[in-house]
């Protein structure tokens, strides 16, 4: 029974990698949901989970190592884990689009912008290579690249980063996916040019109906796109809420210190500075994971129980999740 | 491009003419070619007489110059032992070695191509361990060696391939092929097997390296989040990346194949250019050898050019203006 009310449902998704020295649980027990036409951010570290999440879902972990151990994600009724490699391929680029961090390295140096889109107009939709071109320098409009018909017929070292971006947007929404995921798509851009790409993104969401799964360690960008958030920690959700109640109060220790982590403007008062505060120590690796909760070396408010018990995700409200014994009873039972 | 083809051409004349130089310098001074024309038992007038109708009696300038103005014109002079002019001598052993040669960089392109791909995507298979084990054999086996063993297999034991010679062959124009019998690409099958392992072997290393890089770019994980097939992944997004090294490499061992055969067609009696060269070498037959060292450049220096536009066509990236 692959029923789900949401577009897309992960539920209790587990995926480990296999190395030498051990098991790593890059994604271990995640879940959440996206809805359609929705923004959820996810953020975190690097080396929280959340690109293995994503790659997860478009079934890209590369195996072996790596193997989706448990968990499920409903998609449409089906649950994207048993699919066949055939029935995925129908399924990536086509419902389920993906853009990737580093548009300098994500084209493929040898074919033209063109090229590349309108591979997906013959592989998804049967196009001809005339009309697939066509059809790819339409899609060159929509993400405002100036020039279009010029530029289809470009390489991608011919363009900037901005430019390549945009390329890999058109070409991720080529087919009107439902939804579409987007591993840090700003990371390695300019600031202004940031901003421009977020806001094509926003206004393609609404032009194409897309739900977008923005992944990022900017919380810039997730209170500049996303309606709701997860926020992930060595492989596990440890907090889940709207965007607006998630940055006004954030519950988790680990929220928290990355909320005190962005400079803020007009917060310093005359003569008085203020520090960014960090968050002391490093993530743990994933083969020697901490004792009970993961967070709990690095947590300025750790008690006791932290270091010997992993805590519950637990509702606090609704829509609101945390992972985090602050919250909850010391449970005798269990 | 054509303004750098053009200054390509011009830097290969200049090559052309250092190898000139000491081809000159071979043919002068490296023994007496008079002595060897005139026989041991000249009197001293027939020496001066052979010296004076070769023009060895002119300044080695003007020596020089005439050299340079023959050999513009393809007249390297007479072959010594056989009496017929040495570049005409060279050519009509080109094909046999052409197409050996040829025949051998097919042979390492498509089994040093595939290999190394299959050998990139599951390098722990069985299959895998196998083709690296063999191509480590194929690097490290001297060529005279595989050559020897072939003839042995499948000449002597097996008997079913001829073990030397180029067996029939037919005359298509001036051009004397081997390829349009079936005795003569049975001929063909040993020598360019033997030809081909070491080359093969590099080619199939260079691919396996490139492949495994290739694939671990962030294209390729484009690529599969598309929905593409691993077919196209692999031959379209992947190797048409790895295939840019891998041609320059291949491009570059053809010339050294032509020019540099003599083992090979040493081993099999095959009538190409390299057997020439080793036949005149023993004959001190100077005319010949300085002909061939001249085409042995002419013919790497266009396949440079060559492979240097091929190289601007694989990779958008560069332009040569």
């Amino acid at each position: 029974m692959a029923e789900s009310d949401h577009l897309l449902d992960l539920q209790h998704l587990k995926t480990y990698f296999y190395t030498f020295e051990g098991v790593a649980r890059a994604v271990d027990d995640v879940s959440f949901f996206l809805d359609p036409g929705e923004v959820l951010g996810i953020v975190g570290e690097s080396g929280c989970g959340k690109s293995v999440t994503a790659q997860s879902i478009m079934r890209l972990i590369p195996q072996p190592p790596g193997k989706i151990v448990e968990g499920r994600i409903l998609f449409d009724g089906r649950d994207l884990v048993r699919l066949s490699m055939g029935e995925m391929r129908g399924i990536r680029g086509n419902r389920i689009a993906m853009i990737f961090q580093e548009p300098m390295t994500s084209l493929n140096p040898v074919y033209t912008i063109g090229n590349q889109i309108s591979e997906m107009f013959r592989l998804h939709m049967g196009l001809g290579r005339r009309e697939g071109l066509n059809r790819a320098v339409e899609m060159l409009k929509k993400v405002q690249i100036p020039a279009p018909e010029k530029r289809v017929g470009e390489y991608p070292h011919q363009l900037s980063g901005g430019m390549r971006q945009r390329a890999m947007i058109a070409m991720a929404l080529a087919c009107d996916p439902e939804i579409l995921i987007a591993d840090e798509p700003t990371t390695a851009l300019d600031v202004t040019v940031q901003a421009q790409i977020l806001d094509l993104m926003l206004k393609l969401k609404e032009d194409f109906d897309t739900a977008i799964m923005m992944i990022t360690h900017d919380l810039g960008v997730i209170a500049e796109i996303a309606r709701r958030v997860v926020v992930m920690y060595a492989g596990r959700i440890v907090e889940e809420a709207e965007t607006v109640p998630l940055f006004e109060d954030p519950k988790h220790p680990y929220t928290q210190g990355l909320l005190r982590s962005i400079p803020k403007l007009g917060r310093r008062g005359a003569g008085e500075r203020t520090r960014l505060v960090e968050i002391k120590g490093i993530v743990p690796g994933l083969l020697d994971l901490p004792e009970g909760c993961r967070f709990s070396p690095r947590c300025p408010q750790v008690m006791g129980i932290c270091r010997k018990k992993d805590p519950p995700l637990g509702r606090i409200g609704p829509g609101r999740t945390v992972r985090c014994w602050l919250y909850f009873d010391e449970p005798g039972k269990d | 491009m054509l303004t750098y083809i053009i200054r390509r051409l011009l830097q290969g004349v200049v090559v052309l003419l250092a190898v000139s130089l000491i081809c000159f310098v071979i043919f002068r001074y490296m023994g007496d070619p008079v002595l060897t024309l005139a026989g041991r038992y000249a009197t001293q007038e027939q020496i001066q007489e052979v010296r004076k109708s070769l023009g060895l009696d002119q300044p080695t300038y003007v020596q020089y110059v005439k050299f340079l103005w023959n050999a513009a014109h393809g007249n390297f002079g007479k072959s010594y032992v056989s009496r017929v002019p040495a570049l005409g001598l060279i050519l009509e052993r080109f094909p046999a070695t052409f197409e050996l040669a040829t025949c051998a960089i097919l042979i390492s392109l498509v089994f040093g191509v595939g290999f190394g791909v299959l050998v990139a995507l599951r390098p722990y298979a069985w299959h895998s361990r196998a083709i690296m084990a063999g191509s480590l054999g194929g690097i490290s086996m001297p060529t005279f060696l595989t050559g020897i063993l072939l003839i042995m297999i499948f000449a002597v034991y097996v008997g079913i391939l001829p073990p030397f010679g180029r067996g029939k062959t037919v005359e298509v124009g001036f051009w004397r092929t081997g390829l349009l019998t079936v005795d003569g690409i049975r001929h063909l099958i040993l020598p360019a097997i033997t030809l081909s392992t070491y080359q093969l072997a590099v080619l199939l290393r260079l691919t396996r390296a490139g492949m495994r890089e290739v694939m671990a770019e962030e294209y390729i994980k484009t690529a599969w989040a598309k929905g593409l097939s691993p077919m196209t992944v692999i031959v379209k997004h992947a190797l048409r990346n790895v295939l840019i090294p891998v041609v320059t490499m291949a491009g570059l061992q053809f010339g050294e194949l032509i020019a540099f055969a003599i083992v090979t067609e040493t081993i099999f009696q095959w009538p190409g250019m390299g057997n020439l060269l080793l036949t005149s070498i023993y004959e001190t037959d100077q005319p010949v050898i300085v002909t061939y060292i001249m085409m042995a450049a002419v013919i790497i220096i266009s396949i440079n050019i060559l492979v240097d536009i091929f190289y601007a066509v694989l990779n958008p990236k560069i332009r040569y203006d």
